[in-house]
């Protein structure tokens, strides 16, 4: 009996591979040209001329160190419980989790403006109880980016993280109680260790979403002192640079790219997109 | 893992506060909805569905409403069409690069949207399709055709291959096999990319401020141009009625998906 295998399975990539190349892989080639010749190389040298554009990769790069370790911060306790704490916690904070992480981010960052304006909640409440006489400055600079940030990025490291705990071995660290260790010891000694690849994963994740964010600082964050997702924005869509935007997007790209691969070196790309194989 | 010790009770009750700090500070839009008052202001005052009215009536947000809808499930379709397609190619062929375009195809990923934003709308200049429907959906999936891939890469790592190779030696043919026994093993992860590509294009924003024009909008792009000139209580009804449809796609996709467990 003779069993029929298929065969050029790999076709069917094609199609989807095809797409990509003309709806993202010309864009891409495109703003690289554009920032050579709209109107000449010469694009690059807006970073010599002007302290604002090299400021702004910095304060990105800032913010996004920042944004990372509140997330990793907050993430670990987080996706720690959500791993240890059986059926129905994970459940429950899952969905707490997939919730955000679907919802508009659009909405997000509007909603965290409700909070902290100046007549916001936040600064409302605390005026009302008469903690404080002036509104705290919560909107319309770094602290405010990062807030938001933060919070959209969240969900995105609680998954890595959660992802990367479920592939240890449970028995490893009931071995180490046995063998006489303290819970908080075989902590340390063995589950932290292990975790360490969704750490890596999900900080990488959040760093690199975190460099090419546009709308929560758009909202948020000081319009004198923008990030580099905002001054891209703001040459195409404002002053009509084509090629000094273009510049700039390829500035950021190479960083990013420069990041993921740094990042790979220590986790592979596959498992922080949840590609498992 | 038994809440005993004062250790295991602290971390509990601060991951309680990490999941009020996750859910909550979206939430205010949703009472700010119905505020009588006419100002974007906390707290809302009294109980009033004005806002709602002016969404579905008010012809630039009811537009931009069912264009939201329209580019999102034409959106879904194309990418669950395409991206299923090149997960069963990448899981199944055998050709040489196939690990590289397979972390190739995830790319748009991890680039900036932005970048791929201005490119994009560089392209669609060239090709003068900006502000089209068409235009909106391709660029799009660009951006929802990585998730359909690993959402559909892994519903085709957990399926018993031998169940092919049984239908195939029962005499299958190959197309016989892929209709009556790949697809529907496949289908609630199939389904479940769909969702998530509809909901990708529905909250999208960056790409759509620059492939739209002031005619053909979506709603994310009207309540962003709100956001930053006049805002009235219009934009948190707006707001809520993009939560509302994520929550509902949401909710049908992880079903989708519990389906496949069972």
């Amino acid at each position: 009996m003779t069993v029929r295998r298929i065969r050029g399975w790999g076709l069917l990539a094609v199609p989807g591979i095809l797409f990509l190349l003309v709806l993202f892989g010309w864009p891409l080639a495109d703003m690289a040209i554009l920032s050579l010749t709209e109107p000449s190389p010469a694009n690059y040298s807006v970073f010599t001329e002007s302290p604002v554009y090299l400021d702004a990769y910095v304060t990105t790069f800032i913010v996004a160190v920042v944004t990372t370790g509140a997330c990793l911060l907050l993430g670990y306790p987080y996706a720690y419980v959500m791993h240890m704490g059986g059926r129905r916690p994970a459940l429950v904070l899952g969905f707490f989790v997939l919730l955000p992480f679907w919802s508009s981010i659009l909405v997000r960052t509007f909603a965290w403006s409700v909070w902290l304006q100046d007549s916001g909640i936040v600064n409302a409440t605390l005026m009302g109880a008469g903690i404080i006489d002036e509104p705290l400055p919560l909107i319309r600079n770094a602290l405010g980016t990062t807030i938001g940030m933060t919070h959209v990025l969240l969900p995105f490291m609680v998954l890595s993280l959660y992802a990367g705990m479920r592939r240890i071995d449970p028995d490893l660290a009931r071995a180490a109680l046995s063998l006489g260790a303290s819970p908080l010891t075989a902590f340390r000694r063995v589950f932290l260790p292990l975790s360490m690849a969704g750490v890596y994963a999900g900080s990488l994740i959040v760093f690199v979403i975190s460099l090419g964010f546009y709308l929560t600082p758009a909202v948020l964050g000081d319009p004198g002192r923008p990030l580099v997702g905002q001054l891209i924005v703001e040459q195409v869509n404002g002053q009509l640079e084509l090629g000094v935007g273009s510049a700039l997007g390829v500035v950021l790209l190479v960083a990013t790219l420069a990041v993921i691969w740094a990042g790979t070196r220590l986790v592979d790309l596959r498992t922080v997109m949840g590609y498992d194989e | 893992m038994r809440g005993r010790s004062p250790l295991k009770a602290g971390l509990r009750a601060v991951v309680a506060l990490i999941a009020i700090f996750l859910l909550l500070p979206t939430l205010v839009v949703i009472p700010l909805s119905f505020t009588e008052g006419t100002l974007l202001r906390w707290p809302p005052r009294g109980f009033d569905l004005r806002w709602y009215e002016t969404l579905l009536t008010d012809p630039a947000w009811r537009d931009a409403a069912l264009k939201s809808l329209e580019v999102g499930l034409w959106t879904a379709l194309t990418a669950t069409v395409i991206g299923t397609a090149t997960a069963l190619g990448l899981a199944r062929g055998r050709f040489r690069g196939r690990r590289l375009t397979g972390s190739l195809v995830l790319s748009p990923i991890v680039v900036p949207t932005v970048i791929t934003a201005i490119g994009t709308y560089f392209v669609f200049v060239r090709l003068g399709i900006i502000g089209t429907t068409a235009g909106l959906v391709l660029a799009h999936t660009v951006l929802a055709l990585p998730l359909v891939i690993v959402s559909v890469t892994n519903s085709l790592q957990s399926f018993d291959r031998n169940l092919e190779l049984a239908a195939a030696s029962l005499g299958a043919g190959p197309v016989t096999t892929f209709f009556r026994v790949t697809l529907p093993m496949i289908a609630p992860g199939v389904a479940a990319s769909a969702l998530f590509a509809f909901i990708t294009s529905w909250d999208e924003i960056v790409v759509a401020l620059f492939v739209t024009d002031p005619v053909v909008r979506t709603l994310p792009v009207v309540i962003f141009n709100q956001l930053r000139s006049g805002v009235d209580p219009t934009v948190a009804a707006a707001a809520t009625l993009l939560i509302l449809v994520t929550v509902m796609a949401l909710g049908v996709a992880l079903l989708a998906r519990r389906r496949v467990k069972t």
